[in-house]
């Protein structure tokens, strides 16, 4: 599991890769987060297209930084999460906290 | 039910071994030739009890997690994954989506509900400073031999 930043002046994109559960989940929200709390941008993106396998684990993750974007008044948007990422993020009802594209 | 084909295996209650076991089960089910997304619900299915053994069973200690899996009869796959742990006080309410008793650590109180949603059958045993066993079931779409 890692984590690529592209961080530009108003959003950050955090590109995801390999599968994200409760042992990867750790090391990922604190590089998202430092790099929010350095930038205040307002939207982070978090793209999924690389990430192979996410249980609940992952929703705990989005929810997470969903907070910590919540406290800089920034919006989270979710792209290119596969049919099986999908059905954990619906099953949660995270729809309800961050936009989900395809 | 008869049972044409069976697993066990054992491991430390370690995070790393989350991707093991549900590598693992999943390596073993592919002899009935499930579909990408039948394989993809017991993943998700067993990656979910086993952090539940990691993180609340055994937590902050090393214990072992047992998972047995069984090729049943009529294209059914039994899955029941064993700790030795702290047990659950109330299950019914360890069961309620949403429901966690490690907010802090970014949980989000899914695990049971994830696993009853993807998978056909959920049992849930389990006895305060005893452990914890849950037994979960799916039929197979598929028609491997």
């Amino acid at each position: 599991m890692s984590v690529k930043l592209i961080v530009g002046s108003e959003k950050i994109t955090a590109i995801l890769s390999g599968e994200i559960d409760h042992h990867s989940a750790k090391g990922i929200r604190e590089k998202i987060d430092s790099a929010i709390l350095e930038n205040h941008p307002q939207e982070l993106i978090l793209n999924f297209s690389q990430v192979s396998f996410m249980d609940s684990s992952g929703i705990g993750l989005i929810i997470g930084r969903f907070k910590v974007m919540q406290e800089v008044d920034g919006k989270v948007t979710i792209e290119g999460a596969s049919q099986q990422i999908t059905k954990v993020m619906r099953l949660s009802g995270i729809d309800r906290l961050a936009t989900i594209k395809n | 039910m008869n049972i044409l084909n069976e697993m066990k295996i054992q491991f430390m209650s370690k995070s790393v071994n989350e991707g093991f076991a549900r590598t693992a089960v999943s390596a073993f089910i592919a002899q009935l030739d499930p579909t990408i997304n039948e394989i993809a619900d017991i993943r998700t299915a067993v990656s979910e009890a086993v952090t539940n053994c990691v993180v609340h069973g055994y937590r902050g200690t090393i214990g072992t997690i047992e998972i047995c899996v069984r090729i049943l009869e009529g294209n059914e796959v039994y899955i029941k994954i064993k700790d030795k742990g702290c047990g659950i006080p109330d299950i019914k309410q360890a069961m309620e989506p949403l429901f966690t008793t490690a907010a802090h650590e970014e949980r989000a109180g899914l695990g049971f509900a994830v696993m009853e949603s993807f998978m056909d059958k959920l049992i849930v045993r389990s006895k305060v400073n005893s452990g914890t066993t849950i037994i979960m079931r799916k039929k197979l779409t598929s028609c491997g031999d």
